[in-house]
């Protein structure tokens, strides 16, 4: 389902509650699948809502309260929009000393956002991200589902445009 | 016999080993011969005996952390967790291994979970491996269709069920307590110990979470036997382990090498050395929660107990390499910036600590440091990088490079508070 999809007026779609069902099924509390859950709605909305976390927490027979205190720990789920593609850009030690710093500064100014933005479009929000596990081939960053490494800004101009093509 | 157990499957070109490569390079024969044929006191034996250490970076002995699992049948759950969350910065090993050869961490995994009589089993896997998660998910899937997974594994009524739970983000959950609270659906605040998770664990059952380079281990020791995997060390400890090196290097990489090679010869060997006009100035020998290490360590083994006595940890075994350019006291300033905003936020001393000490690094590298900084990041290091005085090992880790950096560094720190400004910058 498409995250623009016209259908989704809902709190929670009955194709998302039969997931969150499903995960509940194995685990021995319903509200062990808390984070699941938001993970779920998140998977189809690209974030979550006000209105869709306390129908999560209903579901679950959790207090809202509790069902947003783990959403806003968790670095992954995403309180507010995003665009329509997540940059997570990795700010640590490796790809830091591989002049990391620089290339986010020529993502900052090609995309006119800084960290924890969406561009005007609506294209890409930018965020920082823990080691991404791929530090011999540094810088790197994840656009979405996809990993790139060895970053120049010469290879970032590519990846963005690339991105532009495929809409 | 393949003096690389852990890699021999691995060939990035080639792709991911699926289920009839891994047979017919006798992968599950380690299963076949042990599920319901070896009691599973003497797998646990082998294990002791083997001298495994923990290689998600503690280095515990791997026997000793499962005999305390109340052993055999119990009503109810027992789990085994693996821990495939791979966060600590500059480490780059776990990945590789779950990519290319995931059967032979489902292999690991079903001995490890026989071993202690768990019937469920959890690999906790970071939300950024997507390429992993698709193909360990894939694996799983063909194991339980030739019966290794599953109800009566080969006919042997051994029950093991395989689930891959992806998470949600923050390195916290590295932590193994904060990990099975992440598990559970809470907030990855760690748990108090005791009690200890193999007693009380993921739901309050008894649990054993290990990392995934632990877990392959356990393959080729039950196939190959304690003695052999013993042989394969140089120095004190046992087997080989993927050692890497990352920065300015002319070769990062990763390698799977005898336990104990020298540090010299990953950096210059393995990884070529330094790039051309540069020089080694320090290392972190095992990720961004180690002690940094000097140029004269270069002869020390990669042991876990030698690279404690030289005041280090080996961590991961993933050296993070610092060149003569790079100023240590941003290089530190990045690594406080990570351990800030990667507290858990449970405890004080934590939560607030560490952004003071962010703080600092930062008015020393932009020049705007005081002669009395100095003695705040000391006290501060003593302060919460003292166990106890913190809910958990976080931030006694984020002071270990700190420290070290002082120790060896000082004069760097000095220069930027003197002069007013980072005698790196614009070099």
């Amino acid at each position: 389902m498409s995250r623009k999809d016209p259908l989704i007026i809902q709190p929670l779609s009955s194709e998302e509650i039969t997931a969150i069902e499903n995960e509940v099924s194995h685990l021995p509390f319903r509200d062990a699948a808390a984070i699941d859950a938001l993970k779920i709605v998140q998977a189809h909305r690209g974030w979550v809502s006000d209105e869709s976390l306390a129908a999560i927490a209903r579901l679950l027979d959790m207090s809202i309260e509790e069902l947003d205190a783990i959403a806003t720990f968790y670095n992954l789920i995403f309180r507010h929009p995003v665009g329509e593609k997540v940059i997570l850009f990795c700010d640590s030690v490796s790809c830091w000393l591989m002049g990391g710093d620089n290339i986010c500064d020529h993502i900052r100014q090609k995309l006119d956002i800084d960290y924890g933005g969406t561009t005007a479009d609506g294209r890409y929000t930018l965020l920082p991200v823990t080691c991404l596990g791929d530090c011999d081939h540094a810088p790197a960053m994840m656009v979405g589902d996809e990993l790139h490494h060895d970053l120049t800004p010469a290879a970032i101009d590519q990846i963005l445009v690339k991105g532009n093509h495929n809409e | 016999m393949s003096d690389r157990p852990l890699t021999r499957n691995i060939d990035p070109v080639a792709g991911p080993t699926w289920i009839k490569t891994y047979e017919a390079n006798d992968g599950y024969q380690a299963v076949r011969e042990t599920i319901g044929q070896r009691s599973p006191a003497d797998v646990l034996d082998m294990v002791r005996e083997s001298n495994l250490r923990g290689r998600g970076g503690a280095g515990f002995p791997t026997g000793m952390k499962w005999s305390f699992v109340p052993m055999g049948k119990t009503d109810g759950h027992k789990y085994l967790v693996c821990n495939a969350d791979e966060m600590e910065p500059g480490t780059f090993k776990d990945r590789i291994i779950l990519e290319y050869d995931p059967h032979q961490l489902i292999e690991g995994m079903i001995l490890s979970a026989y071993t202690i009589a768990a019937d469920v089993g959890y690999i906790f896997i970071r939300d950024e491996y997507h390429v992993a998660t698709r193909r360990l998910r894939q694996a799983i899937a063909e194991a339980e269709q030739k019966g290794y997974l599953g109800n009566d594994i080969l006919g042997t009524g051994y029950d093991f069920h395989l689930y891959v739970h992806v998470s949600a983000g923050r390195y916290i959950c590295g932590e193994e307590t904060a990990l099975l609270n992440s598990l559970e659906g809470k907030r990855a605040t760690p748990r108090a110990k005791p009690p200890f998770p193999q007693v009380s664990g993921l739901f309050g059952r008894p649990t054993i979470v290990n990392n995934v380079e632990t877990l392959c281990n356990i393959t080729h020791i039950v196939g190959k036997g304690p003695d052999w995997f013993k042989s394969l060390g140089l120095g004190d400890d046992s087997g080989t382990k993927l050692f890497g090196a990352s920065g300015k290097v002319k070769r990062p990489g990763c390698w799977e090498l005898p336990m104990g090679t020298t540090i010299g010869e990953i950096i210059e060997d393995h990884a070529g050395g330094m790039r051309e006009g540069l020089a080694l100035k320090g290392f972190l020998p095992g990720g961004a929660s180690t002690d940094f290490l000097l140029p004269e360590h270069l002869d020390l083994r990669m042991d876990y107990d030698t690279i404690m006595q030289a005041g280090s940890r080996m961590g991961t075994g993933t050296m993070i390499i610092m060149d003569d350019k790079t100023c240590p006291v941003a290089m530190v300033r990045n690594l406080e910036m990570f351990f800030a905003r990667e507290s858990c936020g449970f405890c004080t001393p934590c939560r607030e600590g560490l952004p003071w000490i962010f703080r600092i690094l930062d008015d020393i590298e932009e020049g705007r440091g005081m002669p009395e900084d100095m003695e705040v990041l000391d006290r501060q290091g003593r302060f919460i990088g003292a166990i106890g005085n913190t809910h958990c090992a976080h931030a006694p880790g984020a002071i270990e490079p700190l420290s070290s950096a002082i120790r060896y560094f000082r004069e760097d720190f000095e220069q930027h508070i003197q002069g007013k400004r980072c005698p790196y910058a614009g070099g």
